[in-house]
């Protein structure tokens, strides 16, 4: 158990430097190194589908954020209502530890779950499906309805990025805005 | 020097770009196709086969990447994803209900075992690896347009 703790406080180190550091590409490059030990995380807890997903998926959308942020300096502004912010900060901190300090007492024991049903997915996976990977057989036949939903989910992302990013509805503006310079 | 040699990265990442990607692709269609045997599967999978067309562009350039694979294609392939997904759905109930498993369960630990598990598997794959391309594209084009106008 040490070593994972050791990784989440390596965890929550990325992401304070992530926030604090000026730079925008060495500020994605941490928030990089936060997924990155996530994986390792999952890899640890025995989730390899999980730390697969994340690692390729960190790797993705990384590469998409470096490219969107290469020399480009956005604004950056701290000053002002620094009181209000602070306070309201530590307010939502203590709020959430406290809930959350009071949720995870009612949690089981970590690896003695309440619920009954993974238990008969791990028994009869095999002969039912057929599939030798149980996280599979799961998400692909026993919970398939919500695999389709997330389908559409990202079905839905791509609609929406390529109708905001068209080039059409753009070129029309920036000839406007050409003219009217 | 050829015609691919003037846009993008120097001539080293070119020339790794070149010995990788291939291998990258490969290793994205392994993880696809054994999702039912090995951890990984087709979301997985999808992504790893977007990030090898990623990794092209990144090297040599917009252009080549969109020869390879045009936008037109990726749309396709997107859809048609989709479609797939939601007609093995849909053929379960030609026995009985939705997403039934319709298929032989076939021997374990055999590429070809599982029903209609590895069929959803590249379904799925298509659908995440266009669709994540697709975005990837939407987005880089944008932004050469804005850096353009700057």
């Amino acid at each position: 158990m040490l070593d994972l703790h050791l990784l989440l406080i390596a965890m929550i180190l990325g992401a304070i430097i992530a926030i604090e550091v000026k730079d925008l590409l060495s500020s994605v490059v941490a928030l990089g190194a936060v997924g990155l030990i996530l994986s390792i995380v999952f890899l640890i807890l025995k989730a390899p589908d999980v730390a697969i997903t994340q690692l390729v998926v960190e790797i993705l959308a990384l590469i998409i954020l470096i490219r969107a942020t290469l020399n480009k300096d956005l604004p950056f502004s701290t000053s002002g209502r620094w009181l209000l912010n602070t306070s309201i900060t530590v307010c939502f901190i203590i709020v959430l530890l406290f809930v959350g300090y009071k949720c995870l007492q009612d949690l089981p024991k970590f690896g003695y779950p309440i619920m009954r049903v993974a238990e008969t997915y791990l028994k009869e996976g095999l002969p039912k499906t057929g599939a030798v990977n149980i996280v599979a057989s799961v998400i692909l036949d026993y919970r398939a309805f919500d695999t389709l939903g997330e389908a559409t989910v990202l079905f839905t992302a791509v609609i929406g990025v390529m109708a905001v990013v068209r080039r059409i509805g753009r070129k029309k503006e920036n000839e406007e805005v050409e003219e009217e310079d | 020097m050829s015609r691919e040699h003037g846009k993008g990265m120097s001539l080293i990442v070119k020339t790794i770009t070149r010995l990788t990607v291939g291998l990258i692709l490969l290793y994205g269609i392994y993880i696809l196709s054994h999702g039912h045997i090995s951890p990984g599967g087709g979301f997985a999978g999808g992504v790893i086969v977007a990030l090898s067309f990623v990794h092209l562009m990144l090297a040599y350039g917009k252009d080549v990447a969109l020869s390879k694979l045009p936008k037109g294609v990726t749309t396709f392939f997107e859809s048609m994803g989709a479609i797939l997904f939601l007609s093995i759905a849909l053929l379960g109930f030609l026995t009985g209900y939705f997403f039934l498993n319709f298929l032989s369960k076939g021997k374990p630990f055999t590429l070809f075992s599982g029903g209609i598990i590895p069929l959803c598997n590249i379904a799925i794959s298509l659908k995440v690896g266009a669709g994540l391309f697709a975005i990837f594209v939407a987005l880089v084009l944008l932004k050469f347009d804005t850096e353009k106008k700057e």
